[in-house]
């Protein structure tokens, strides 16, 4: 991964100072709240529910197992114990405190870790898939590029104080696992019939009050202008974007205002500008970084493994756990394993200061010393030999990281909702427990197939709700909370955002109506067809029917 | 004392007298005022309308000295300034609502203009650094450009990547404190005006 060299030691570590100092004037009554809050949000810093929170970047979801070991003792110093996995691939502590978090800053900069533009109207952590360099379907390793712009990014001068958040994704696989179409810019990599890296660049997508999925404002970039094309559009975006307004203020929302053809026309009028000036990408510069994310020193590996098979055939518990939670590798001999932070009864996402240190040295044993997460809530050992997985999983288990349901109805992708997060018109944990306990049977899980279930505690969405399988969001009505489902959210190539099939729920009703929703599936389905496949084949009327059917019947 | 920091060619800032007195049109008569989540914003939409004619006939100019005047000032009434302009003594005030093109085209050549001021009403309107960007990018601007209205030490890095070179504190801080706050990074990453990325200027190995 990316080693910091003394110029990114300084850049953090100034950082570091800077902030300290602008806390100390806080704390002094030298800056009032509303001068404070820009400053301590580009540093990760949320005042909620109960404490500060503080939102650690993990760029691009790659992270050492020292990294990992120092969070771990951070959240043990500083916080309960826990932290908590985000769906942008970062972690989140939910209760440090205010005059701690220069501290902690200074911490994280020992390990080449920071808090900077986790929040705040800026260029968020960049994201990108979670099996970077080992996908087998992968066209381009984008890790690089998304340094590059990790880089670029951190401390623009320009875009420090946009209309409102700016998040970009890369993905260089044939199968989008980054979501590429639900960010402000989405960055999809390619070969063009000539060979060459070009990138397809998408914009205008997001989540929140207002769902849209981005739009193709760029068929064909060449990767050397991807710095100096996302700068013309995030220009057009600080000039033109609506700031009177924060609901409307999403690039998206002047996408859709000006219309796709002249909001490119204004974006290549600026570009025209910088095309080819000093933002250009040189070769150089992209194999200076490159080689951080060069491939790991794999063996040469026979493609099968005859203990790993033999354990597998033996031992129907571990057999599940490869099915669910062991993914394919482009090199022969190895494996990518997600450690699930999905144990059923627990808030998605959370993982302990002693889980973090199982988790550091089993990367260190068996998987090179590194770890990515998952914008499903998720760790990866992404680089595990055959015949390591039954030692991993076994030690996985003990730690509680190995239940076998990774892109299973358990695997929830949830915010934190109502216990921690002071927007939330609802809880979204409990939510997410009581259907954990409710689809405990593993084999019925097994049996129920892939399926995304997605929850918020509000419609700001940090849950994804919009593009589940099937969507859960908390809504107030009348000081009490409730739950809007959507149905036919998917992320991906062929991404879509979900149908509301009716009035809300009670949060009891809630796993009774989970349990309906595969109901009608299971009697629906074809033959290996997927949740989400059966609800696009019938549209969202049987579903809609039997939930609300049952429900006449039973009050 | 002076809340006006001002950077040398070779960069040095210092704190010095500000000699320019800005022409501040009267208060419109009944100012719309837009509601966000219950609460008064008043950023103005880029391309909006910054003052009425009757704000803009209104307005008091002192007849000598230094005046700094707002770009819809000097269009509707231009023959009375033009003198004022010929001798070096008119700047011009760009609200971040105004447009560089705006600007440049009601000036033949920029440069005639000793300062230029952009004059932020609320220090989170990222728009000052996009103008301060253009005006010496593209708009060739070379003369001093100043940052005013809600400027606070903490942006003045960012201020100052994006081409200002004087900037005039908010009135209840401290300049002199704010003279550290220029140079909180040593080795940015990105370019800013004046310079290019850090993988074009120096060698990383
Ligand atoms: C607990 C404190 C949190 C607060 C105060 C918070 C606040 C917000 C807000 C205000 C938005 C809406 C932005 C918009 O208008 O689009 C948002 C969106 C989002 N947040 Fe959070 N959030 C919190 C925690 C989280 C967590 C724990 C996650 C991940 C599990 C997360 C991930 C996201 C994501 C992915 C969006 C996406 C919206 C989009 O794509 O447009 N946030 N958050
Ligand atoms: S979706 Fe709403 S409730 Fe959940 S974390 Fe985001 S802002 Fe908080």
């Amino acid at each position: 991964m990316y080693k910091y060299d003394p110029i990114d030691q300084q850049i953090v570590n100034e950082r570091v100072a800077q902030y300290r100092d602008q806390t100390r004037r806080y704390l002094a009554g030298e800056l009032s709240d509303e001068e404070f809050r820009p400053l301590r949000l580009q540093n990760g810093l949320y005042i909620q529910r109960h404490a500060p929170m503080l939102r650690i970047a993990v760029p691009y979801g790659l992270i050492s197992s020292k990294q990992l070991r120092k969070l771990g003792d951070i959240a043990q110093k500083y916080d309960r114990g826990y932290g908590h996995f985000s769906t942008r691939q970062n972690l989140q502590l939910n209760w440090p405190k205010l005059e701690d978090t220069p501290e902690i800053l200074a911490e994280l900069a020992t390990v080449e870790m920071h808090a900077i533009q986790t929040s705040g109207n800026c260029i968020r952590n960049i994201t990108t898939d979670q099996f970077a360099g080992i996908a087998p379907d992968e066209i381009i390793d984008p890790r690089a590029i998304a340094e590059i712009m990790r880089q670029w990014s951190t401390f623009h001068p320009e875009f420090a104080l946009l209309p409102r958040k700016f998040k970009i994704a890369v993905s260089g696989t044939e199968k989008d696992r980054a979501i590429v179409q639900a960010h402000d810019i989405g960055l999809e990599f390619y070969k063009d019939a000539h060979g060459h890296m070009a990138i397809k660049v998408w914009v205008g997508g997001g989540l929140g009050r207002t769902p849209i999925l981005g739009t193709v404002i760029r068929e064909h970039l060449e990767w050397q202008h991807v710095l100096s094309y996302c700068e013309a559009v995030i220009r057009v975006y600080n000039i033109h974007g609506r700031r009177d307004n924060a609901y409307k203020a999403r690039i998206k929302i002047l996408v859709k205002a000006l219309g796709i053809e002249t909001f490119k026309q204004q974006v290549e009028e600026e570009w025209s500008h910088l095309k080819d000036g000093p933002l250009t990408i040189t070769q150089n510069e992209l194999d200076r970084v490159a080689k951080y994310f060069e491939p790991m020193p794999y063996k040469t590996l026979p493609a099968h493994n005859a203990s790993f098979d033999a354990a597998v055939a033996a031992n129907p518990a571990f057999a599940a756990w490869v099915k669910r939670c062991v993914q394919p590798h482009r090199v022969p001999g190895y494996r990518a394993v997600t450690l699930s932070l999905k144990p059923h009864g627990k808030a998605p996402g959370d993982i302990t200061s002693e889980q973090m240190h199982v988790v550091a040295d089993l990367a260190d044993a068996y998987s090179f010393g590194e770890l990515r997460s998952s914008h499903e809530q998720n760790l990866i050992l992404a680089d595990v030999e055959l015949s390591d997985l039954f030692a991993v999983w076994e030690k996985a288990r003990a730690a509680g990281l190995a239940t076998p349901n990774i892109g299973l109805l358990t695997d929830i992708i949830c915010c934190p909702g109502g216990d921690f997060c002071s927007l939330a018109n609802a809880k979204s944990i409990p939510i997410a427990e009581a259907i954990q306990m409710q689809f405990d049977n593993l084999d019925y899980l097994h049996e129920i197939g892939d399926l995304e279930l997605n929850i918020s505690g509000c419609m700001n969405a940090c849950g994804h709700h919009h593009v589940g399988h099937i969507g859960i969001l908390g809504v107030d009505k009348d000081g009490s909370e409730w739950y809007q489902v959507t149905v036919g959210g998917k992320q991906g190539n062929d991404a879509s955002i979900g149908t509301v099939i009716g009035p809300s729920f009670s949060a009891e009703e809630m796993p009774g109506v989970v349990q309906r929703l595969i109901e009608v599936y299971v009697r629906e389905r074809h033959e290996e067809e997927r949740f989400i496949d059966t609800v696009r084949r019938l549209g969202v009327a049987p579903f809609k029917a039997h939930v609300y059917a049952e429900k006449e019947t039973a009050s | 004392m002076s809340q006006l920091i001002q950077l040398a060619a070779d960069g040095t800032a210092s704190i010095v007298a500000d000699t320019w007195v800005r022409v501040i049109p009267p208060a419109a008569g009944e100012e719309s005022v837009r509601k966000q989540a219950g609460k008064v914003v008043l950023f103005k939409l880029t391309g909006e309308q910054t003052f009425t004619a009757e704000q803009i006939a209104n307005t008091q100019i002192p007849a000598s000295g230094h005046i700094l005047v707002p770009l819809a000032i000097w269009e509707a009434r231009k023959a009375e300034l033009q003198s004022r302009l010929d001798r070096g003594e008119l700047g011009i005030v760009l609200a971040t609502n105004e447009t560089a093109e705006a600007l440049q085209a009601a000036f033949a050549d920029l440069n005639t203009l000793p300062l230029i001021a952009i004059f932020v009403e609320r220090f989170a309107d990222g728009r000052i650094f996009t103008l301060g960007n253009w005006l010496r990018t593209r708009f060739g601007y070379r003369n001093e450009l100043r940052a005013i209205g809600d400027v606070l030490r903490d942006q003045l890095f960012f201020h100052k990547r994006a081409g200002f070179n004087s900037f005039l504190i908010r009135a209840d801080r401290s300049a002199e404190d704010a003279l550290a706050s220029l140079n909180d990074f040593s080795q940015p990453y990105q370019g800013g005006v004046a310079d290019v990325p850090v993988w074009r200027r120096i060698h990383r190995a």
